[in-house]
């Protein structure tokens, strides 16, 4: 295997492995949050989600904007939705199913004969 | 017929993901499989490892479903929602049309608010036209959904992961 030396490809990695910030970009999807909104349902230490935070910042799949002495956080989707190739894992769920769909379909046609 | 070469997904909008696939069945198999829930307990199983331990499906206008999968590491993922419209195909009509509403669940935490679902079906000459589309209620949303699929890919392992991960950099 050819080495693969692409420190974002860690970053994504290293971010997601978390628990706490796969929690941190379920409560983002929904709306933009302070670090409040966000630490709070996790029972976590204002400073453990700003950590995390920061981790998902680092994997640009978080930005942070400072509005006075609130820390905004979004989900940074733009850099892999325009990315073809991102969509590619969701698709080999469905073709996972739909695969399976098939030979289901072929069985019940046995059976309607 | 590789049906395979017929399965497309796409983001016709930034709120939308559209999954086309055809199947080589009359409609109204296809519409079996994919409203009761004894069969659709042998398909719908998600991602690789995962298998469907809940479904509970009443396919009518106003009915409600809930399904719920276990994974390798006995994680467990559920969905629910409410059938909005539901018009099965009969012998005059080669189309069906199902609306319902998903919530997925994780724990008690939900994902993403409520999605709009939208299937029809197509027959034509034997052959049954699948078209989904999942509207998310935000851009955020559908990010999150699409980057769910990322998730599970590193919880399959999925071999392909690393290969297209690269090209975000």
């Amino acid at each position: 295997m050819v080495a693969d030396k692409s420190p974002t490809l860690d970053r994504v990695f290293h971010a997601l492995a978390h628990p706490a910030r796969r929690a941190i970009l379920r409560q983002l999807s929904s709306k933009e949050q302070n670090l409040s909104e966000l630490s709070a349902p996790l029972r976590m230490s204002f400073p453990a989600a700003s950590k995390h935070v920061r981790v998902l910042e680092r994997a640009k799949l978080v930005r942070r904007r400072v509005v006075g002495r609130t820390h905004l956080c979004r989900i940074e989707g733009k850099p892999l939705a325009d990315t073809s190739e991102w969509l590619e894992t969701y698709r080999k769920v469905w073709e996972a199913n739909f695969e399976r769909l098939d030979g289901l379909l072929d069985e019940l046609k046995q059976t309607h004969k | 017929m590789l049906n395979s070469a017929t399965f497309h997904v796409t983001t016709p909008t930034d709120r939308e993901i559209l999954v086309t696939r055809d199947f080589n069945a009359p409609i109204a198999l296809v519409w079996d499989a994919m409203t009761k829930p004894e069969l659709l307990n042998r398909w719908l199983f998600g991602p690789p490892g995962w298998a469907m331990t809940v479904c509970d499906d009443d396919a009518r206008s106003g009915g409600k479903f809930r399904w719920a999968w276990r994974g390798p590491n006995a994680e467990d993922m559920a969905m629910h929602g409410v059938y909005r419209e539901v018009i099965p195909p009969t012998h005059n009509s080669p189309t069906a049309r199902l609306v319902r509403t998903e919530s997925f669940e994780f724990g008690c935490t939900a994902q993403s608010g409520e999605q709009l679902v939208t299937l029809t079906l197509t027959e034509r000459a034997g052959i049954t036209s699948l078209r989904l589309t999942i509207l998310s209620p935000s851009r955020e949303a559908r990010d999150a959904t699409i980057a769910s699929g990322m998730e599970y890919g590193i919880a399959a392992g999925y071999d392909r992961l690393e290969e297209i991960l690269p090209t975000l950099a």
